[in-house]
């Protein structure tokens, strides 16, 4: 599963339009996650995840810089990624289940907030692109 | 079995009111074909699947998503029964149509997504928990029946 010129073009696009509004799409997306799937929760119990929290925001922005880096760096991603890969897989040993219920809430905040943009080409090429994010990030699991 | 609380089913059951059947269930379906190609699998007597533009523009999938999209009513209506409302469908999925039961938790996500796109402000964070938590007890129920 690789990205096309094409999704690159439209996840690109879509990057440059929210320009420095991608945490804030982040952060709610981790909002979501928390309250959809509240086992998600248990990787954060240092943090304030009350609706609000200044932590969860300063969190959102630390995923938002990772993702506008990856969206960036398509063509070597397990290369960019690989710090953050160290890191979540044997540090803070988050299962990779779980990126899939942030990246669900991510595209959930994204249609909510673009809905003119997320048709489902690009609806496709985003969910391809946090696909490969995703197995970036478990690469060094094992 | 799944327990929704008053929350819950006011949350779910006041989007509910809104949705086009026809105009979600078939935005749904289509979506799924398009974001997830392999699903296409079962829909090989459809019609044209060849691109995006055609999937969407696809009558028959779009009969086929309100079709899909009314069995979820059902659930609406039947939230504290799940797993008997669903017996007959989740045999039906299982000898007839032979679909995996993973199709069921990909559905209930692009449902939500769909819902959030049509809905906007509306659905909140707590909506869309409460909806997380119908459509996966809904696959669930679906699944009961396989062997």
């Amino acid at each position: 599963m690789a990205l096309t010129q094409t999704d690159r073009a439209l996840v690109l696009a879509l990057w440059k339009k929210m320009s420095t509004n991608v945490g804030i799409y982040t952060t709610e997306a981790l909002e979501r996650t928390f309250v959809a799937f509240p086992s998600t929760k248990t990787y954060f119990a240092h943090l304030d995840l009350s609706p609000g929290s200044s932590q969860v925001k300063a969190h959102g922005q630390k995923v938002a810089d990772a993702l506008t880096l990856a969206a960036h760096h398509l063509d070597d991603l397990p290369d960019s990624l690989s710090a953050l890969s160290d890191l979540h897989a044997h540090k803070l040993r988050v299962d990779p289940a779980n990126f899939q219920f942030f990246s669900h809430c991510l595209l959930v905040t994204l249609a909510r907030h673009y809905p003119g943009d997320f048709s489902p080409k690009m609806h496709a090429s985003l969910d391809k692109f946090l696909g490969l994010v995703t197995s970036a990030l478990a690469s060094k699991y094992r | 079995m799944v327990h929704f609380t008053a929350d819950e089913k006011a949350a779910i059951t006041s989007i509910w009111d809104k949705v086009d059947l026809e105009k979600v269930g078939g935005e749904t379906l289509g979506r799924l074909l398009i974001v997830y190609p392999w699903t296409q699998r079962f829909f090989d007597k459809f019609g044209n699947l060849s691109s995006a533009t055609a999937i969407m523009g696809n009558p028959r999938i779009r009969a086929h998503g309100k079709k899909v999209l009314t069995s979820l009513g059902l659930a609406v209506q039947n939230m504290d029964n799940l797993k008997e409302t669903f017996a007959h469908l989740s045999e039906l999925h299982c000898d007839k149509l032979h679909v995996d039961p993973e199709n069921f938790k990909l559905l209930g996500n692009m449902l939500v997504i769909v819902l959030s796109s049509h809905l906007g402000k509306e659905f909140t964070v707590e909506v869309q928990a409460a909806w997380q938590k119908l459509v996966a007890a809904v696959a669930n129920a679906l699944s009961l029946k396989y062997h």
